[in-house]
């Protein structure tokens, strides 16, 4: 009786979870199927009223639009490159913290926490300057250098965490195995803290990504400029009627990749890898 | 295959502790040593020296008549089973044997030779394709010793392997290293702080103290003639009974009575103030087993047993005495080194399993004062060792 109970609380719980989370992405999508006139005509249903759906026409109108295809490869690239260098940088340092005793070690964890909690804002007016003046403003590196050190500690945090967990021992034995130091780094270590590098992975591009504020101040042309700002100048012909539609299909384009990822390197997330490395 | 040669090795950690200090051991090629000693007394310590893990303070280390001292562990050529096996969880069985080979650069066939010979040798065929998450501990412990195997190493070194299987499985595996290491016949170093697998795996053991090598001798010759009270107290289970004793002529007075000793022991020991005897608990006997007749009454006496243990081959019986609170707590302070804890001072005496000797009652029991080892209180030095 009791079971029942539970399960359909359980139910209802996840089902007022999902509801309150995807309700707006819905929307989105809801209002990316819609017409531009059925938008500014005002028919608020969640369906488009007879007459009123415009079938994948807003997504082919966006995806023939140069700017936003630009758009989508400056973000890919940048996201990318970003995840990959600071994940790399930060699973050299993190095992560094986990593994070395050396002067300063708090120092450093210290300030990469200090940076994390920095209020990006803040930095964009001085970088803003400081990349014109080096002429790194508008390119790809202009914003990936922002992208890396803002995601480093998280990085680093999260890494040192995973590998503290992997006991001494493993490196000891591919020593003893007749590895290099790096050859046990390579072949027994990072395979292990695996799950945590994807995690930090996922972090920094979810953090690339979805960047705006960046994404706007140190771009100024399609060059560099990532979709999150791309979208904020789709305007249309009409810059006080803004096409609502059209920004909805742009919307669900550029949420696509993330969703793809998450539910790709999801599988790599699997807690307890080290199981049966030693006897517990 | 080669010696390993220890010589005056020291370690020191940052605080300035001798973990280890100046042990000098020789291990013959093929030689099954082991290294035994209550925790914290330096023998793993001493092990990871030998295989490069931790850095050598003071002395010199052979393997091969080489000094390896400032090699890393990957160029002594030496293999290793940790306590916890240290498996490869993201490999298999298959590659988690193959791995010292890979990185050895071996070819494929040669690999794939090796490996399965390794697994055959340790009944590990079934599972080659598991990853060692999915393996009991038997089977994890056995993928760790077909790791060490694969490759021709110069020595194998164990360190307390077995102690995290359950008794059964350990008395098999011990058999089974035993096996292995007599047919490889490759010079191997164990650790255990376990004195059965001590007794029985190793041609010789050195029991270690607090980082001082204690003795280094053959199993039989570290339970029958111990140097000081230390080994004589670590060896043997249960344990040397150790009595407050007093030598004077050929005769020792212990705390039940007076009973003549054999002159070369009393020659050494007589007139030395108070002393410590030490008795092994099958040093006894039942006189009723033995027969009234047959036993020598001189060294006989009556005993209030308070508790017996039955354990069909045989029996132990408990006697508890009153002693002087020196000795107490010299004998507490012993047992402390050993890592055991002594609550009480009682005499253990093993008992033919045929006794009918009762609880709380008294009985008779013969003393074997031949086999008594007399030792001096303060330095813990064995006064009778060699007779």
């Amino acid at each position: 009786m009791s079971n029942v109970k539970e399960r359909v609380g359980t139910g209802v719980g996840v089902t007022l979870i999902l509801l309150w989370c995807l309700l707006p992405v819905a929307w989105i999508v809801s209002l990316s199927f819609k017409s531009q006139e059925a938008v500014t005509n005002g028919s608020p249903g969640f369906f488009p009223a007879s007459g009123a759906g415009a079938g994948f026409d807003n997504y082919k109108q966006v995806l023939q639009d140069d700017a936003f295809l630009l758009a989508i490869r400056n973000s890919i690239v940048v996201s990318l490159s970003a995840t990959i260098l600071s994940v790399a940088l930060a699973t050299l340092a993190a095992y560094a913290i986990a593994r070395l005793e050396f002067r300063g070690k708090k120092f450093v964890l210290t300030t990469a926490l200090v940076i994390a909690m920095f209020p990006v804002v803040s930095l964009v007016g001085p970088l803003f300057d400081m990349w014109r003046t080096v002429g790194l403003y508008d390119t790809w590196w202009g914003l990936m250098i922002p992208y890396i050190s803002f995601t480093l500690p998280l990085a680093i945090w999260t890494l040192s965490a995973f590998f503290r967990e992997i006991p001494w021992e493993m490196e000891q034995a591919a020593q003893v195995d007749g590895a290099t130091p790096w050859q046990a780094f390579r072949k027994v270590i990072v395979p292990l803290a695996a799950p945590g590098v994807f995690t930090a992975a996922i972090l920094t591009f979810f953090f690339a990504w979805n960047d705006f504020v960046f994404g706007i101040s140190l771009t100024s042309t399609e060059r560099a400029r990532p979709i999150p700002a791309a979208l904020s100048f789709f305007v249309g012909a009409d810059p006080f009627n803004r096409p609502a539609s059209l920004l909805a299909a742009a919307a669900v384009v550029a949420t696509i990749p993330i969703v793809v990822l998450v539910l790709f390197f999801q599988r790599k997330i699997v807690a307890g890898l080290t199981a049966g490395a030693v006897k517990g | 295959m080669a010696t390993i040669e220890m010589k005056h090795i020291v370690k020191k950690y940052g605080d300035g502790f001798p973990a280890v200090n100046d042990v000098s051991i020789d291990v013959a090629d093929g030689e099954f040593l082991i290294l035994v000693g209550p925790s914290g007394c330096g023998k793993s310590t001493l092990l990871r020296m030998i295989v490069g893990l931790e850095d050598i303070t003071d002395g010199d280390m052979l393997i091969g008549g080489e000094r390896v001292n400032d090699l890393a562990p990957r160029d002594r050529n030496l293999s290793m089973v940790f306590q916890n096996y240290a498996l490869y969880p993201h490999l298999t069985v298959y590659e988690n044997i193959a791995f010292p080979l890979r990185l050895a650069k071996v070819s494929e066939k040669e690999i794939d030779e090796k490996v399965r010979e390794a697994s055959k040798t340790l009944d590990l065929d079934e599972h080659l394709e598991r990853k060692p998450a999915n393996l009991s501990g038997g089977q994890r412990q056995r993928v760790a010793m077909g790791r060490a195997i694969v490759r021709e190493a110069k020595a194998f070194l164990f360190d307390e392997p077995l102690s995290n299987l359950d008794a059964k499985l350990r008395g098999q595996m011990r058999t089974e290293i035993a096996r292995l290491q007599k047919k490889l016949g490759i010079t191997t170093v164990y650790v255990t702080h376990d004195q059965t697998e001590a007794m029985t795996l190793g041609d010789r053991v050195a029991v270690m103290k607090r980082g001082v090598l204690q003795q280094l001798a053959s199993p039989r010759e570290l339970y029958e003639q111990p140097v000081n009270l230390f080994v004589a107290g670590f060896i043997g289970s249960p344990p040397m009974n150790f009595l407050p004793a007093t030598v004077e002529g050929t005769e020792v007075t212990l705390p039940f009575g007076t009973f003549p000793l054999p002159a070369d022991k009393a020659e050494r020991t007589a007139g030395k103030g108070l002393l410590m005897a030490g008795v092994r608990p099958e040093h006894f006997e039942d006189v009723s087993v033995i027969g009234e007749g047959e036993v020598d009454s001189s060294r006989t006496f009556k005993a209030h047993i308070d508790v017996r243990e039955w354990l069909g081959d045989q029996q132990y019986a408990y006697v508890p005495y009153e002693a002087e609170a020196t000795v107490q707590d010299q004998l507490k302070e012993l047992a402390r080194e050993s890592d055991s804890d002594s609550l009480r001072t009682q005499l253990v005496v093993s008992l033919d399993a045929s006794s009918k000797a009762e609880e709380d009652a008294d009985t008779t029991l013969f003393i074997d004062t031949d086999q008594m080892h007399l030792f001096d209180p303060s330095s813990g030095e064995n006064l009778t060792v060699g007779l």
